[in-house]
Formats: structure tokens, sequence, C-alpha cells
């Protein structure tokens, strides 16, 4: 019997099974930010155990709330980067270097195929886009990762999804990511993994994917994971080249990777998304989903372009698109937050930031700010935010918000009419 | 450090409870968990349920429904309820982060099957219930005045070691 690139993952790195089903596997990267690090970082000082089980495994960012807004937030970026120097770990990411993590690392060339990835941000499964194994953890898998470099794991199930058929021009990654939540639901995934095959991942950029395994999380999935291609390899290439003779070689060693023909899955979904429109979620959970034509003028207060979901160098590149030679609606305020320094160089250099503010944008630097509410604009009660981010909960973006998910391009166009608007139809 | 389970129970009747409703993320900048105290489940909006009320101090044990946890992978959700002192959490299912980081730091997180939960809620609308925990019989006790259920639940022998140990860095650090 064949096994999925998942297992395939879980074999070669499994350290002990301490009891039948629970895998305690050998972590490549334990990613750190400046929000659930600390405490796992005062619990070892508490227990007299302030060590790390290799720091160059190790990596860190400050990008929540950055630069610190406040003695709190100072203090929490001040444990991290304290932490950091103390243990030598010398890819540590402090203001002017940092953005927000699950752009910045992949950026960095950490992420490899076949790789084990654990990070306290349950956002991690974006980075399964690299066809490595990538989970969101608590603090205390966290702390027991920066201490042995270990993480225990029940033997993954995994839900095969095939995306087939070929997407419209203005439909993005964000659209089918929020159309298969809304066809499995929040709890679709749960302690599964999805493996995303298909033609549409087959053409789908590094940026796309991650796009797409970012979300796993909203349907309840450990992590999304796609097969490690040549796509993958050509953005690798800058940080491997050294390692491989050529792109050839390191795609034939990152194949050994890929699930076998043969592999058993717990579920396989086909979704022919041909007809797919751009997609909007319209309540308090990222499965109520419904296609923008569907709104009816719903007027909207903020616009926020960024984040780990949508904050990439195409996602920026789709907006400006849309928003050159316009200018944002009079009652909306546009927010834009490249995700690292290095798109926000490469936008600047594309003439994208100043489409951005010449529409009437206010640009931020790289950080997470209002997609979790902490700063760089939390909503007022009762307003409306069109955002590219991954999570529209009941005051995710400020108490008493309302968050409506959707891709680049509709929030773009939003931004231009001031409600809820599909792109095409500009 | 091992934790003592069951007591009065605080039952909210919805699925999908996320951990933005359990611990909003703008009490994530505090560094200790004692701090959470008082921000218990404040922005649930559930008819019935006062974040600042009786129910929640006094309660030892939560009954909930499906996937519950969901959303962000914050251990400020299970802290929450550890220094209010609840050490178990009673749900139909959970989502797979929250429900490590509930074995992860010794506590409960048991899942019983969609009828079972029916009869606790509808236990719940006839007074106050208790429900004891029997850890090494694997069942819960429910009481409420004098009806009295017992239901075993499922624990794998991972995460009865975990709970068993103190938790998970206590089981990690004796043994890797
Ligand atoms: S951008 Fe939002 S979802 Fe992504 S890591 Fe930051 S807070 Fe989390």
């Amino acid at each position: 019997m064949g096994k999925n690139i998942a297992e395939k993952i879980f074999a070669a790195h499994l350290r002990d099974e301490p009891f039948p089903g629970a895998k305690v596997l050998d972590i490549d990267r334990v990613l750190c930010h400046e929000i659930t690090t600390p405490v796992a970082i005062a619990d070892l000082v508490w227990r007299g155990k302030d060590r790390v089980f290799d720091p160059t495994k190790i990596k860190a960012v400050i990008d929540h709330v950055t630069p610190a807004k406040d003695s709190k937030t100072a203090t929490q970026a001040k444990i991290l980067r304290d932490w950091a120097r103390r243990h030598d770990i010398t890819d540590f990411f402090d203001v002017g270097r940092n953005g927000v993590c699950h752009a910045l690392f992949p950026e960095k060339g950490y992420i490899r195929p076949g790789f084990t990835v654990i990070m306290g941000d349950s956002h991690t499964c974006t980075h399964g886009a690299f066809g490595a194994f990538a989970a969101g953890v608590g603090t205390t898998d966290l702390e027991v990762g920066i201490l042995k470099g270990v993480c225990a794991f029940r033997e993954p199930k995994t839900i095969r999804i095939n995306l087939t058929g070929t997407l419209q021009p203005g439909v993005y990654a964000k659209d089918v990511i929020l159309f298969v939540i809304g066809q499995i639901g929040v709890n679709g995934a749960t302690d599964r993994v999805i493996e995303f095959r298909g033609t549409v991942v087959d053409e789908m950029t590094m940026d796309s994917r991650m796009t797409l395994c970012n979300m796993a999380i909203e349907a309840g999935g450990t992590s999304g994971i796609c097969l490690p291609d040549a796509t993958t390899v050509d953005y690798l290439w800058p940080f491997i080249e050294g390692e491989y003779s050529s792109r050839e070689a390191a795609l034939e060693e990152f194949r050994k990777w890929h699930s076998d023909e043969d592999a058993e899955y717990e579920k396989v979904l086909d979704f022919d998304i041909s007809n797919l429109e751009p997609q909007v979620t319209f309540g308090y959970k990222p499965d109520c989903v419904k296609a923008a034509r569907d709104f009816e003028r719903t007027p909207v207060d903020q616009i926020y372009i960024g984040t780990c979901t949508n904050g990439r160098l195409e996602d920026l590149r789709v907006a400006a698109e849309i928003l050159k030679g316009r200018r944002i609606a009079d009652n909306v305020r546009g927010i834009v937050s490249p995700a690292t320094p290095k798109i926000f160089s490469d936008a600047m250099a594309e003439g994208i930031m100043q489409i951005f503010m010449d529409a009437g944008f206010c640009v931020t630097n790289p950080t997470c700010g209002a997609c979790l509410g902490m700063s760089n604009g939390v909503l007022a009660e009762g307003e409306v935010c069109a955002s590219t981010s991954n999570r529209n909960f009941n005051g995710r973006m400020g108490k008493g918000g309302m968050v409506h998910l959707m891709s680049p391009a509709t929030a773009a166009a939003t931004a231009i009419t001031g409600v809820i608007t599909d792109a095409r139809t500009l | 450090m091992k934790k003592t389970f069951g007591g009065a129970a605080l039952f909210l009747d919805r699925s999908d409870i996320n951990t933005d409703e359990i611990i909003p993320a703008k009490y994530l900048t505090e560094v200790t968990k004692e701090a959470l105290k008082p921000h218990c489940l404040e922005d649930l909006k559930l008819e019935g349920f006062d974040p600042k009320g009786e129910a929640l101090r006094k309660a030892r044990v939560v009954v909930s429904r499906q996937n519950f946890g969901c959303g962000s992978s914050r251990e400020h959700a299970p802290w929450v309820f550890e220094v209010n002192d609840i050490h178990t959490i009673i749900a139909e299912s959970y989502a797979r982060i929250f429900r490590q980081n509930m074995f992860n730091g010794g506590m409960l997180a048991i899942e019983l099957p969609r009828e079972q939960i029916d009869r606790l809620f509808s236990m719940a609308g006839q007074g106050e219930v208790e429900i004891l925990v029997d850890l090494s019989g694997s069942a819960i006790t429910a009481r409420c005045g004098d009806k009295v259920e017992t239901y075993p639940f499922d624990i794998s022998p991972f995460d009865r070691a975990l709970v068993e140990s103190g938790g998970w860095v206590e089981f990690a650090d004796a043994r890797y």
C-alpha cells in the first residue's frame, strides 16, 4: 500500500511512538512570534530550562503588533528579542526587517519540501504550500518544540481535494479556498490534512498556493499541503542552488515526497471550479460564503488589503491593476499592508504603492495589524470591513465589527464603489 | 502539577464557540496566565449567558456542542479556563489545536456522542448540574437533584499519560 505525502513526512520524522497512534516527530523548523512565544519563554525560565534545541532551526519575528503600540506589546517584543539574542537565534527579524510570519519565513527560503514545521500560530498551515507538513500549535507544544525539537501528533488522515477545470479571469486562489470551506464547512477537515491536487493547483504560483493552504485551518485542517513541483523548485532555487547540480536534480529529489499512486485517503473530493465566481463571506464563520454578485449593495466602512493570506506581491499587483487611475469611494477608508519589507520594496519599484496612494489608500508598514484587531485599523462597533484576511469571527477586527473576507481584486473593487463589488462588473 | 476535575457545570448551547469568544485577541498582550482571569468568555454572546455572572464564577466544568475551541492556536483559551479553575470541558467535538492544548496543559477535553450531550443539556434545563469525573474509570457522572446519569468516555493512552504527568512539558522532558 502506497503512502500519501503527509504519511511519508511522518515516517521520515518519527522519533517515538509512546502509545499507539501518538506520533512524536522531529521538527525541522520551529517558528516564533511575539504573541505566543513570550509565555513559552517565561515558562521555560520558570522551570529552569531556558535552553533551545538548535538555534539554527528556530526562526523568530516580531510581526503582530510592530512597531510596538504600547508598553505591553513593547514588553512582548522585548522578551522575544532578548531571548533570541541570548540563544544566538540569528534568524530573528525586528523592526525594519520584519513582516508577517507566514509571508516572511517562506520568502527567506526557510521552508523546504518534506519539512516538519510548527509555530504557535494557527495559520502555520500556509507553509504546506511547499510540500511541508506545517501545523499551528499552542504555546506548550511550542515550548517543547523549542526545548526538545519534537512535537506530538495523531497519525494523520488526509482528505484529498482535486481542483480541476480552469479558473476564469478575475477569479483567484482566495475564491477557490473560500468556496472549498463553504462546501466542507468549518469542521470539515478537523484533525485532517488537506492535500490540494489537480490542474488548478498545478498552474498556481507559490503565492497562490500559500493563499490556498493558509485557510486550511478555517476548515479545521491540521495542515494544507501541495506536492512540490517545478514551481516550488523555481521559487526555492536562489536558496538551494548550492545543494543541487540542477533544477531537475532538485525536482527529482523533491519527488520522493509525492503521494504514491495507490496512496490511501480518508476522502477524495472533486471540485470542478471552471464556473467559480469571486466569493465573499457574509457571516461570522468562514464557511458562510456566497458569490460577490449576490451581495446587494452592501456598504463597507473600511478596506483592508494585506495579511498572511493576501499581502504578497501577486495580491498587491492584482489590486493595483484595478485601482489604477481610480479613486476609492469618499465614505470608505482604504488600508494596505504589504506583508514583508521585500514585498513592500518590490511593489514600490513596480509603482504599485504609488497607485494605492493615488487611489487614496493609507500604506502601513508590514505587520498583522488590523487582521486580529490589535493595531493599524481596528473597527469601531457596528463598522464593516472588506478584508483580504482569513477570519471573520465576531469581534476579530474590533469588538462589534463585521468582516467580509474576499480576494484582493474584490477588495479593490469594493474600495472604489464603497459597496461589496465583483471586480469583473466594474 | 496535577489538576482536579469535575464540579458545577456551565452549559454553552452552541457549536463552533471560537477562541476569540473564549479570550479576545486584545488580551493576548498579557504575559501571565493570571492576568487573563477576568476576561473568560467575555465576547461570547449567547442567550442566558453572562460573562460576569454567577454561573461562570462557580463553574468547574464547561459543557458545549461541536467544534469547541475553533479558530486561533492561542493557548490563552485553555489558560483562561485553567485560571478560573475550569479543568474539564465536555463537548461533542473539538478543534484539534484547542483539544491538544487542553491535554498539553494536563487538562481534560472529553468527547461524548451527541445523544449524551443532548441528555446533559436537557438535565441542565431542570436545575443546576454537577459533573464528577472519574479519570481512572473513564466515566463522568452528572447529578441534578436526585437525577444521576453516568457515561463512560474514551481517552487515548497518550492523552491519559499527559493528564497524569501534569502536561506535555513534564512528559517530554522526562522522555526526550
Ligand atoms: S496576518 Fe492575521 S492571520 Fe496572519 S498571522 Fe497575522 S494575525 Fe494571524
